[in-house]
C-alpha cells in the first residue's frame, strides 16, 4: 500500500464534488471500496476504480447494495479503512448494514449522493430528502454521525473528517452529499500530507487474555483489533457482552444499546460543526445545510443589502444534532427559517431544539431542483412583515 | 467420576453447551471441520470463520478463531472483503441452506463466479431451523414445512450443479454420516486455491423430521448410509436429490482456475505494468 505524498494529488484543481470526495477518501487512507453503480454517485467509484490500482487500493463492484455495504466491513475488520458509495434507492438497501456497523462498532463510511425520491424518483436531480433516514433508517436505537458538504472543496475535506470520526467513535459515519454538490465543479485544493489530519486506527496492544473487543477501558469506545492479530475475537449483530458473545438478557441489551447511543450523543460538542454569521441581534436567521446553504447565503446577502438584519447558520454536521447551539441561536434572533430540499425534515429537529422560543418557518420543495434564492428572500420579507 | 471433556483448542470451551438440538447434524459437521483444520496444519490465527444467520450460522460463535457472525445471507460478502484484505489467511463461510441459497442466493452465485479464494460450508437440513421449520429452496418436493402445511410444491435447487454452473472450482457433497470423507474433503478444500463449496446434508429432527414423520435422527443416518452412492470427480450431472433416487455424494469438481485476486493482478499488470501496485490489505 502506498501512502503519503506519492498517492496524494496535492495542489489546486478544478474538479467536481464526486471526484473531490474520491480524492479525499484516498487522503484519509481509505484503500478498500465496495460499491454498486447508481446515479448520481457513480463518478466516485469510477474515479476510484482508475486510481486504486496505482496506489495499492481495491475497488470491488458488487452485485448489489446489500453486498456492497458489508463487503468493505470485512476489509475493515482485516485492519483496512473502507467505505461504500450510493444514492437514494441504494441507501435504502444499505440500512441493514448501517445497523450492523453500529452494533458491531465497525469504523465505516457510507457516502450518499442524494437524489429526489421516493423510490426511483428523479435519478439525476438533487434532493435533501434522506436526512431523517440517515438518522433513523436502520431498525433499533443507535448513535450515528452524518456530515453534509456544501462545495466540492468540502466534499474533499469533510470525507476525511468522516473517516476520522469513524475511527474515533467506532461507528458508521454517513456523508450526505447531494446531486448538485456532487456534480458541481469548483476549485479544490488538496493540501500536502503533513497538512491533513488523519486519525489512524487504535489497534489494541493487549494480550489475548487481557483483551475483549467490546470492553471499554477508557472513555466509551472500545479498543479495536483486526483479524489475525491473535485476539481470536468474536463479533455478532446479536446483542452481546464485552467479549462479543451473544447475551440474550435485557440487562445486556440495556447496557450495550445505551452505550452505542451515548458514545456518539454524549459527544455532540466534539462532533458538531456549524458556521454562523450575523446571528447576534438579528431579526431572522436562515438555517440550512449542504447546497441549500449556498442558496441561503445569497438570500441573506440580498436582504442585508436592503437593510434587513438577517443572519445565517450552516449545519456542517447533521447528526448528532446540536440542540444547545440551535437554542442559543433562537435566543439571539426573532425568527428562524429552515431551508432544505425536502418537504420538512430538519425543520422538525430545529423546532424541537428551539422549544418555542421564536417562530420556526420552513422553506422547501419536493426535490428535483435547487431552491431559488428569491423564494428565501420572499419568505424573509413575509415573516418580518 | 466423569472425565473432563477434552475439547479441541479450536472450540470455545466457555461457550459450551451449544444451542443445537440432540440429533442435529450441525455439531457433527463442526467436529469434522475442526479435525480438518487440525490436519491441514493451518495456524489457528490464520483461520477466520464468517457465518450468516440461522442454526448453522451459530458456528462462528463456537470456533476459537477470529469469527464473525454477520447478517442474514451476507456472510459471503463480508468474507470477500476479509479474504482479499488478509491474503495470508484462510476464510471459511459456514452457514445453512436458507441463509446461503435463499436470502444469500445472489451473493452465492456471484462469489462463486468471481472464484474468490474461500471455503463455503453449507449445512443443508432442508429447512429454516432457527425460525421454526419453514420451507427453503432445498426442501424436497411434497415435504411439509410450517409455511407449506399441505406440502412443498416448488422445484428445489441442486446446489452442487448450481455451484458448478457458477464457476466454483471445488464442489463436494457429503452427509453427516460420511465423517471420514467429509474431513478429507474439508482438508482438501482448505488447501484448494479458489472458491470451494461443500454441501453437508444433515438431519433436523426437531423441525423437519418430526413434521414429516421421518422417524428419529438415527433413521436419517441409516438413510444417508443406505441410499448414498459415492461418485468422485465426475461432475455434478445427475446429482439432484430426487425422491427415491440414489443419494449421490462425493468430491464432484476439483479444478484449478485463477482466483479473483490472481485475475485482478494479471489484468492490472498487463495494462498498467510497473504502475500497478497490488492491494495487499494487511499482512
Amino acid at each position: 500500500m502506498l501512502r503519503g505524498e506519492t498517492v496524494l494529488r496535492s495542489g489546486k484543481h478544478f474538479m467536481d464534488g464526486n471526484e473531490a470526495c474520491a480524492e479525499g477518501a484516498i487522503a484519509a487512507g481509505c484503500r478498500f471500496v465496495s460499491g454498486y453503480p447508481i446515479t448520481p454517485s457513480t463518478e466516485i467509484v469510477e474515479h476510484l476504480s482508475r486510481r486504486f490500482p496505482e496506489i495499492g487500493g481495491m475497488f470491488l463492484q458488487m452485485e448489489d447494495e446489500l453486498s456492497a455495504s458489508i463487503c468493505f466491513q470485512g476489509a475493515v475488520w482485516a485492519g483496512v479503512k473502507g467505505m461504500t458509495v450510493t444514492s437514494g434507492p441504494g441507501f435504502s438497501l444499505m440500512m441493514e448494514h448501517i445497523g450492523f456497523a453500529a452494533m458491531t462498532e465497525t469504523p465505516s463510511v457510507f457516502v450518499n449522493v442524494q437524489r429526489a425520491g421516493p423510490s426511483t424518483g428523479l435519478p439525476t436531480a438533487p434532493a435533501q430528502q434522506d436526512v431523517m433516514q440517515a438518522r433513523w433508517g436502520s431498525h433499533g436505537d443507535y448513535g450515528i454521525i452524518a456530515l453534509s458538504p456544501a462545495s466540492p472543496q468540502e466534499c474533499h475535506d469533510l470525507i476525511i473528517t468522516c473517516f476520522n470520526y469513524a475511527e474515533t467513535y467506532r461507528c458508521p459515519v454517513l456523508f450526505m452529499m447531494d446531486e448538485t454538490v456532487g456534480h458541481m465543479h469548483g476549485k479544490v485544493t488538496i493540501p500536502s500530507m503533513e497538512d491533513i489530519h488523519v486519525v489512524e486506527r487504535r489497534i489494541s496492544t493487549r494480550s489475548p487474555s487481557d483483551y475483549a473487543p467490546f470492553r471499554v477501558v477508557e472513555g466509551d469506545v472500545p479498543e479495536m483489533t483486526r483479524a489475525g492479530a491473535g485476539h481470536r475475537i468474536h463479533m455478532t449483530g446479536l446483542t452481546h457482552d464485552e467479549r462479543g458473545y451473544p447475551d440474550m438478557t435485557t440487562a445486556a441489551q440495556e447496557s450495550l444499546v445505551r452505550r452505542l447511543c451515548g458514545k456518539v450523543n454524549n459527544h455532540v460538542k466534539e462532533i458538531s460543526m456549524m458556521e454562523s454569521r450575523h446571528v447576534e441581534g438579528s431579526d431572522v436567521v436562515v438555517i440550512s445545510y449542504g447546497i441549500s446553504a449556498q442558496i441561503a447565503g445569497h438570500a441573506v446577502d440580498a436582504v442585508r443589502a436592503a437593510g434587513i438584519r438577517a443572519g445565517q447558520v450552516r449545519l456542517i454536521s447533521l447528526w448528532p444534532f446540536d440542540d444547545e447551539a440551535i437554542r442559543n441561536i433562537a435566543r439571539s434572533t426573532r425568527h428562524i427559517i429552515v431551508l432544505e430540499m425536502n418537504l420538512g425534515q430538519m425543520v422538525r429537529e430545529v423546532e424541537r431544539a428551539v422549544r418555542g422560543i421564536v417562530p420556526v418557518h420552513a422553506v422547501g420543495n419536493a426535490g428535483g431542483r435547487v431552491i431559488a434564492p428569491d423564494c428565501v428572500v420572499e419568505k424573509i420579507r413575509e415573516v418580518l412583515r | 467420576m466423569n472425565q473432563p471433556v477434552l475439547l479441541s483448542p479450536l472450540l470455545r470451551q466457555e461457550r459450551m453447551p451449544h444451542i443445537w438440538c440432540p440429533g442435529c447434524g450441525v455439531g457433527v459437521s463442526l467436529n469434522c471441520f475442526v479435525r480438518a483444520v487440525e490436519k491441514s496444519g493451518i495456524p489457528q490465527d490464520r483461520i477466520h470463520v464468517v457465518s450468516g444467520i440461522g442454526c448453522t450460522g451459530r458456528v462462528a460463535g463456537y470456533v476459537n478463531v477470529d469469527s464473525f457472525h454477520t447478517t442474514h445471507g451476507r456472510a459471503l460478502c463480508f468474507a470477500t472483503g476479509l479474504a482479499l484484505s488478509r491474503p495470508d489467511s484462510r476464510v471459511v463461510v459456514y452457514s445453512g441452506d436458507g441463509d446461503l441459497t435463499a436470502i444469500g442466493g445472489n451473493h452465492l452465485i456471484h462469489t462463486a463466479r468471481r472464484n474468490v479464494d474461500m471455503v463455503v460450508i453449507c449445512v443443508n437440513n432442508f429447512t429454516y431451523g432457527m425460525t421454526g421449520g419453514q420451507v427453503t429452496p432445498t426442501t424436497p418436493e411434497n415435504m411439509k414445512a410450517s409455511t407449506t402445511p399441505y406440502g412443498n410444491f416448488e422445484y428445489t435447487f441442486n446446489l452442487p450443479a448450481l455451484m458448478e454452473a457458477c464457476g466454483a472450482t471445488f464442489v463436494s457433497r457429503w452427509t453427516v454420516f460420511h465423517v471420514r470423507q467429509l474431513i478429507r474433503s474439508l482438508e482438501k478444500a482448505l488447501k484448494h486455491r479458489g472458491f470451494s463449496f461443500i454441501e453437508v446434508l444433515s438431519p433436523c429432527p426437531t423441525l423437519y423430521m418430526r413434521r414429516n414423520r421421518l422417524g428419529n435422527p438415527l433413521n436419517m443416518m441409516e438413510q444417508f448410509k443406505e441410499r448414498s452412492v459415492i461418485r468422485n470427480g465426475e461432475g455434478t450431472a445427475g446429482t439432484s436429490l430426487e425422491e427415491g433416487a440414489d443419494l449421490i455424494v462425493g468430491d464432484f469438481i476439483e479444478v484449478r482456475r485463477a482466483t479473483f485476486k490472481e485475475c485482478y493482478e494479471r489484468r492490472m499488470t498487463e495494462v498498467l505494468g510497473e504502475r500497478f501496485v497490488p492491494y495487499e490489505g494487511v499482512r
